[in-house]
């Protein structure tokens, strides 16, 4: 073993002068110090990310064996593999090559299969990390500019899922990018012309599949690589958030080291991530092009539906009512798809812009490491509810034909109950989530004033019966009362002496985040119900 | 040595097992003969005994709502010149006699044997001249399935879905799922339009090509996907409920194990 010894004076083992060897031609030491010695707090929902990175690896390392043997054509062909409802039926190189990939190509359809369920998997994972960010705060200060990060990567995420949709260039691909003809079209002046630079002529024309191929291939990973690489190293320079807890502080992180143990479990995670996605791919039909056939213009199949990150701008276009297109001064104005298309625009500057928002809102310039308990920030929570109803409206009226034939529903009814959900839903969730998340508050509250109802009843040498509360032990208690509460803002002239409009709405808005609030309980309040308890 | 003496004739040990199995092959073939001879009888669809019985249950069952001789009422269509294959489908699926009025018939356990199905079809063919129940050469899948699937998904797939696992039309109306539909049934809806369903005659679509669709139904049929489970055939909806519920489901339940220990 100890074979390298240059100019080591006694004897050290194969791994230390290895490192030695490397270490004096790229001084990476101090960087694996520095980094090993970061310590990454522990909680599921701080996993959610990794989840995301894990299938982003999985989609990579599946899509380039894809890339050996997908060839992204149009031209026409006949069909001549072992899949006998398809042979000898015209199709393009690229659908042919995919069907290759599924029955002639050894492990081809497992590597296909596992590709497209680890890009939902990808998708998902990034929703449910982008809500846990927004539901614990941990996009305040100074962290705004990763979430921003995240929210790219979150749009091409999208973009990446829905060019790979539209690669094999089978009837469902067909029909979504028949969709995404129809809504470039539908933009007033300039559709048709994008529509006929995009697809190099006339729908569907022969250079969509290859255009749509270098984005998924290489421009749009090398950007998510490169966004992903950014978005790693903020959380390491910013260190990660963790929840309160007895000595966690603004200042430090508390949580096992990345190295050995965090690491150690990171590389686990991922070889269990590859696992279940192995698993799901080995088990569950994905996309099957060969029911679906080469894609023709003519027939739409019905549960024709875009993957589940698309469903929601699906969904936008299926819950415009009809008649909302119109000729005027001579030209088709189509605002049945310009309405949505703006809805879900002002939907995701939303999103994107919220860190800023609030901040604005609260005018709170500190840093913010300790994320919140959605009940401690009860507007904030009660706007995500707002948003994710209606998000999941849309998202469900992307399925309104396979929820009505499901639940032997009319397809009218299940469109009016969506269209109610959308439009008077947020309002309904975000009053619902307001109160229970100031109610959650309140009974926090009295846990921490009173302690647990123990059940047990005791009868005083007066004849008074009270039951005997059980107190919190400091433990619990610091998690309960470790939070801001923040006032409303005042409004305060400037140095000029005015009171600009701006302010004006500042602190009307401030007076809506923060009029109900419920703060949490001071020491005094404590000591106070302590003494009452004493007597 | 009488016991030693090979034993021959009928006196053979193997005896007894032949003239079992002459047996069994006499009564087999004479009971095979005499069945078709019934199937034959069964398929007569000029014999007026069976107009007669198809009559009897016509006007037991079905003159409710399309009247004592099919002339129809304001609940019922007239059956006059429907044809012996409309009636097979929805008597034959248990469409008809209906349930309930609805957006459209529901299929229920069938309410007649194979026998009563047919006099009743004859009884309603001898009404008016309609399409008849489809001979069995054009309906048993043996035709070209690649042929059948591209004109499935031109015609069909809109409201049947690619891998016939049916779909929503408007008002509480859908087409029914053709994983289990026989290719009989198959044929006659295409040729009599059962319900909301458009009707395909020959000069649309020829009995050869709608052989073929037969065939490539059956082949979906008999042929579990490559993939693995379908999860019901009906496309990305599917999809993104089950990697939502049990993918992330599981991985949130590996993460929260992960990180259990700690506390």
């Amino acid at each position: 073993m100890s074979t390298a010894t240059t100019n080591a004076p006694q004897k050290r083992s194969f791994t230390a002068a290895a490192s030695v060897y490397v270490n004096e031609r790229t001084s990476l030491a101090g960087f694996v110090k520095e980094l090993g010695r970061k310590a990454f707090p522990d909680h599921w929902s701080f996993l959610l990310g990794e989840v995301a990175l894990f299938s982003f690896v999985v989609v990579l390392i599946s899509g380039t064996f894809l890339t050996f043997f997908f060839q992204a054509s149009m031209v026409e062909v006949h069909y001549d593999g072992s899949y006998v409802p398809l042979k000898g039926v015209e199709m393009s190189v690229a659908m042919a090559s995919t069907l290759d990939i599924s029955f002639d190509i050894r492990g081809g359809l497992f590597v296909r299969q596992m590709h497209h369920w680890a890009a939902l998997l990808f998708v998902a994972a990034i929703g449910l990390h982008m809500l846990r960010i927004f539901f614990t705060g941990a996009f305040r200060k100074p962290r705004e500019f990763n979430w921003l990060i995240g929210f790219v990567l979150f749009v091409l995420a999208m973009a990446e899922g829905f060019t790979g949709y539209s690669l094999p260039d089978d009837l469902l691909s067909g029909n979504g990018l028949a969709i995404i003809n129809g809504m470039v079209k539908g933009l007033p002046l300039i559709g048709t012309w994008t529509s006929f630079l995009l697809f190099g002529g006339e729908f569907p024309g022969t250079a969509i599949v290859g255009r749509l191929y270098t984005l998924h291939i290489l421009l749009l990973p090398a950007l998510v690589v490169a966004l992903i690489a950014i978005h790693l190293v903020f959380v390491v320079v910013h260190k990660h958030t963790q929840y309160a807890g007895p000595g966690k502080t603004q200042q430090n992180a508390v949580g096992p080291p990345i190295l050995p143990i965090y690491a150690a479990k990171a590389g686990g995670f991922f070889f269990i991530i590859f696992g279940v996605l192995a698993l799901i791919a080995s088990l569950f039909t994905i996309n099957p092009i060969w029911n679906y056939g080469p894609y023709d213009p003519s027939p739409v199949s019905a549960g024709t539906q875009p993957d589940w990150y698309i469903g929601f701008a699906d969904g936008a276009l299926r819950l415009i009512p009809p008649g909302w297109e119109f000729v005027w001064l001579d030209r088709t104005w189509s605002f049945n798809i310009l309405v949505p298309l703006i809805a879900i625009g002002i939907f995701l500057v939303l999103v994107a812009a919220y860190p800023f928002i609030e901040a604005w809102i609260k005018g709170d310039k500190r840093e913010h490491h300790i994320a919140d308990r959605p009940r401690n920030a009860p507007t904030r929570t009660a706007i995500g509810a707002a948003g994710v109803t209606f998000y999941a409206g849309l998202w469900a009226a992307a399925s309104s034909d396979i929820l009505a034939t499901h639940f032997s529903l009319t397809m009218e009814g299940v469109i009016h109950a969506l269209q109610f959900v959308v439009i008077v839903g947020p309002f309904i969730a975000y009053f619902v989530t307001k109160r229970v998340c100031l109610a959650l508050q309140k009974k926090d509250r009295e846990i921490v004033l009173h302690g647990y109802e123990s059940g047990r009843i005791v009868k005083l040498p007066g004849g008074e019966f009270i039951e005997v509360h059980q107190p919190l032990d400091e433990y619990d208690r610091w998690r309960l009362v470790s939070f801001e509460s923040y006032a409303p803002l005042m409004i305060r002239p400037n140095a000029r002496g005015r009171i600009t409009p701006a302010q004006h709405v500042r602190a009307a808005l401030s007076r809506w985040f923060f009029e109900d609030r419920i703060a949490p309980v001071s020491r005094g309040e404590l000591e106070a119900s302590h003494h009452d308890e004493h007597h | 040595m009488n016991r030693q003496k090979r034993r021959t004739g009928r006196r053979h040990p193997l005896a007894t097992v032949a003239l079992l199995a002459l047996g069994l092959v006499f009564t087999g073939g004479a009971y095979a003969a005499f069945s078709t001879g019934t199937a034959q009888a069964e398929a007569d669809s000029t014999s007026q005994q069976t107009i007669e019985e198809g009559k009897k249950l016509f006007q037991a069952n079905c003159a409710t709502c399309h009247g004592l001789s099919a002339e129809g009422t304001d609940d019922g269509p007239s059956l006059v010149g429907v044809g012996a294959a409309a009636v097979d489908f929805q008597v034959g699926t248990g469409r008809m006699p209906m349930q309930m009025q609805g957006p459209q018939a529901q299929q229920k356990p069938v309410q007649f044997t194979d026998e009563q199905v047919k006099q009743l079809a004859y009884y309603v063919a001898s009404l008016g001249p309609g399409p008849d129940i489809p001979a069995d050469h054009l309906t048993n899948g043996g035709g070209d399935a690649a042929n059948g699937a591209e004109l499935f998904r031109i015609n069909c797939a809109m409201c049947h879905n690619v891998a016939g696992a049916g779909g929503a039309l408007t008002e509480g109306k859908f087409a029914p799922a053709l994983t289990d539909v026989s290719g009989v049934h198959i044929y006659e809806a295409m040729v009599t339009g059962p319900q909301n369903m458009p009707v395909f005659n020959d000069m649309n679509i020829t009995p050869e090509d709608k052989r073929d669709i037969i065939t490539y139904l059956k082949y979906v049929q008999d042929n579990r996907s490559p993939g693995g489970f379908e999860l019901g055939s009906i496309g990305p909806v599917a999809e993104g409920l089950f990697i939502w519920i049990f993918g992330l489901g599981a991985i949130v339940a590996i993460t929260v194990w992960i990180t259990a220990k700690s506390n």
